[in-house]
């Protein structure tokens, strides 16, 4: 029984290992890009379209509502890198129901790359809306002395985002893991439902989280009354 | 006691009352930010979507936690690395 998928070694030569997260992520990948391709080869916007190209418009005009609804003005910058990370986390989640398949998010690997992604997204993001001197003005939000206290919390959610995916994700593969050596009949089928559960909702709530991390840096600062009666 | 007793016997205790200690307090908070919700639930239904959505944000929250917890038990249990260092010193001096 091992801590993640990261113990799996599939083939090995010298230094490169190729592990379980890495091959499990490259057919994630494939499912996902080739997917999508097949399934947008011939969209159509008559009244008769295919059930594929149906299921898609649901996932992304869901996922565009949602992010309106965090308070994101217009949700098409944000819904490519939202929507992906949405999509991978939650596919990662889905795939247990296929066996030999561990999520490689199971490994602290992979959450911390993706919660990096989301580190360094956001004062992009904030910078192509507001400009350098705008973002950077919004660490000394309330006071200067905030400062250090605003930096730590960006460094501590991005360490918060990554623990919490890895832990949700681990520990639902060990449960499973350790249960199919007490009780190998009913109940493990009864965890791995409960491991699809809680893996949606944790590819809904690091979407989110980084919706709001997004927004909370985007947003438009209003200018105090008495600085707006001056100019 | 040893020096791979002592750092097995504590580890061991150790991790069981992360998990246990660590548990009490998200499990409490999740309980009151629930039963909040369901009064402003019932109290305004046609607001169930915000506040669903809100809810769910807020127990994942809470519940990272437990899931710290739970991942300093795990790393005591299975990747406790004075255990790793205990036991290669043990194979080296048995090895000689």
């Amino acid at each position: 029984m091992h801590l993640s998928p990261d113990q799996l070694i599939f083939w090995q030569h010298g230094f490169f290992k190729l592990n379980g997260t890495i091959v499990f992520t490259w057919g994630l990948m494939l499912v996902l890009g080739v997917g999508s391709k097949l399934v947008t080869r011939q969209l159509s916007t008559e009244l008769t379209r295919s059930r594929w190209q149906n299921l898609l418009e649901i996932v992304v005009t869901g996922i565009e509502k949602q992010i309106a609804e965090v308070g994101l003005k217009n949700a098409e910058k944000y819904i490519g890198f939202l929507g992906t990370l949405f999509l991978f986390v939650a596919l990662a989640a889905l795939g247990t129901v296929i066996p030999g398949y561990e999520p490689p998010t199971g490994s602290l690997s992979t959450t911390a790359a993706l919660a990096l992604c989301v580190f360094l997204a956001v004062p992009l993001f904030g910078i192509e809306e507001q400009g350098l001197g705008g973002y950077l003005k919004s660490y000394i939000e309330p006071t200067v002395i905030m400062l250090p206290f605003n930096l730590i919390s960006e460094l501590s959610r991005t360490l918060a985002l990554a623990v919490r995916l890895f832990g949700n994700m681990m520990s639902g593969a060990m449960i499973i893991a350790i249960l199919l050596t007490i009780t190998p009949f009913i109940f493990p089928i009864v965890m791995t439902a409960l491991g699809l559960l809680t893996g949606m909702v944790q590819a809904y709530i690091f979407s989110i989280l980084a919706a709001v991390y997004i927004a909370a840096a985007t947003r438009t600062r209003k200018p105090k009354p008495a600085l707006a009666v001056k100019t | 006691m040893d020096n791979m007793t002592i750092i097995a016997v504590v580890s061991i205790i150790t991790a069981g009352l992360t998990i246990a200690l660590g548990s009490i307090g998200p499990a409490l908070g999740e309980g009151r930010a629930v039963s909040t919700a369901l009064s402003s639930l019932a109290q305004q239904p046609d607001a169930s979507a915000t506040i669903t959505r809100t809810l769910f944000v807020g127990l994942a929250m809470i519940e990272s936690i437990a899931i710290y917890c739970f991942v300093v038990s795990m790393i005591l249990i299975f990747a406790n690395p004075f255990w790793n260092h205990a036991i290669t010193v043990v194979t080296k001096a048995a090895g000689k």
